[in-house]
């Protein structure tokens, strides 16, 4: 009971979204329709299970004064606030000059634009151990990420002013980026095409049951 | 208001940033508001876009009239309840004593995304690539630049040598080994090139934050 009703669910949800792509008329395109709009409320309800549970978490350690709990404090906090205004401002909860939009603005994006900015120090101290050129495969991969990102920045085009046009940093940046680069990614997304075809056969006929954890 | 506004910002980016020098309570002050922030951000957005905007609206349609002024307002559509009855199973993993029945919305979502994947992948990231690989070398008039017949090529030959090195059904040696290799190579430009370009996009970023550090808060810059 607890294994066979979600690989019937599995199996048949798998099925239909299949057979509507070859036979888009009914029952199974308004199955897809429904099923499509299903997707979308689950996954709403399985964000907001995910943010339940940070709160779930928060609370036990405020609660058991676990170390930094202080923090867990703060967590809630900023949590609340965010939703309640969200919840407060209505259905334009996004529009300009929102209490939402405001948060978003001057608290949210400064936070997640410096998040990500700062990788950029830890790329650079990684490949700075990590890149060695020991043989010529890596040479191959050290010499791409120098042109690419010396051609991306004027002063590649500066260094090399003295060569023809199609001959410049830049020129041969894109140059990597449109040929080379293009064909390596292009085996790598076939790769990935062909193996995520067998993976999704094989949960849709029920081979695969990872997903359903363990016990009965 | 916005001084105060740009001034909290100002906090918020130094604070980040502190990590650089090491771990600190000005940081984890920051993440903790991050963290907090961002599940509050998408509990509302997507309350307000599928809760609302797909179930509620669905169950309870908006009245709508045309110019004319006669009702134009859709059809309640009842099926909608199966999708909140599934994401309020979802929930129950909050309750450890029936957290097993949260097997069922995500066996529904784990067959919808097979199903999906099993037909768009394969078309946009097999079918689609192959098509965009094999291409002829000159147009209609022979009018092809040596650019693009040689990028082709290059195009083609790298695409088939790095699906030969993925091929492990064969032992590599011999040419079919040299063949291999070549995809190797290709590997390394791609994931090179790819570095590059993540670095430098996370670069734009830093500067994106200085120039408000330097501009719009401190006014250094002009």
């Amino acid at each position: 009971m607890r294994r066979e009703i979600p690989l019937l669910i599995t199996g048949i949800v798998g099925i239909v979204f299949v057979l509507q792509y070859f036979i888009p008329h009914f029952p199974f395109n308004r199955m897809n329709a429904w099923f499509s709009d299903w997707f979308s409320i689950v996954a709403a309800f399985a964000i907001w299970l995910g943010a339940l549970n940070l709160m779930k978490i928060s609370f036990q350690k405020v609660f058991r004064r676990k170390s930094d709990w202080g923090y867990a404090v703060v967590i809630i906090m900023s949590f609340l606030l965010m939703a309640v205004v969200g919840f407060a401002e209505g259905k334009g909860f996004r529009d300009q000059g929102t209490a939402f939009d405001w948060l978003f603005q001057f608290v949210y994006t400064p936070l997640s634009a410096t998040m990500f900015a700062i990788l950029a120090f830890f790329v650079a101290s990684a490949s700075y151990r990590a890149f060695r050129a020991r043989n010529f495969e890596a040479t191959l991969l050290l010499l791409a990420a120098f042109l690419v990102m010396l051609g991306r920045v004027p002063t590649g085009d500066v260094l090399t002013g003295f060569m023809p046009e199609g001959m410049r940093l830049s020129a041969v940046a894109s140059w990597i980026m449109n040929f080379p680069q293009t064909a390596g990614q292009r085996a790598i997304m076939i790769g990935i095409a062909l193996g995520l075809v067998s993976t999704s056969l094989r949960i849709i006929l029920g081979i695969e049951r990872s997903h359903l954890g363990g016990g009965d | 208001m916005e001084h105060f506004a740009l001034w909290l910002a100002a906090f918020l980016t130094l604070g980040i940033v502190s990590f650089l020098y090491k771990d600190n309570p000005w940081y984890k002050l920051c993440e903790a508001i991050f963290v907090g922030l961002s599940a509050g951000y998408w509990f509302v957005v997507l309350f307000w876009d599928n809760i609302y905007g797909k179930f509620w609206v669905g169950v309870f349609p908006l009245e709508e009239f045309d110019e004319a002024g006669r009702e134009i307002t859709a059809e309640p559509d009842y099926w909608l309840f199966v999708g909140a009855a599934l994401g309020i199973l979802m929930l129950m993993r909050l309750v450890p004593n029936i957290g097993w029945i949260s097997r069922w919305p995500l066996a529904f979502i784990v067959g919808s995304t097979a199903g999906l994947y099993l037909i768009n992948y394969f078309s946009s990231n097999m079918m689609r690539q192959v098509q965009g690989t094999i291409v002829p070398l000159f147009g209609a008039g022979y009018d092809a630049s040596a650019y693009a017949i040689v990028g082709n090529i290059v195009v083609a030959v790298g695409t088939f040598a790095g699906l030969v090195y993925f091929f492990f059904s064969k032992e590599h040696r011999g040419v079919f080994g040299g063949t291999a290799k070549v995809g190797v190579f290709f590997l390394m430009l791609t994931f090179g090139a790819s570095f590059g370009y993540t670095v430098m996009s996370r670069m734009s970023l830093l500067i994106g934050r200085m120039d408000f550090l330097l501009g719009d808060w401190l006014g250094m810059i002009k």
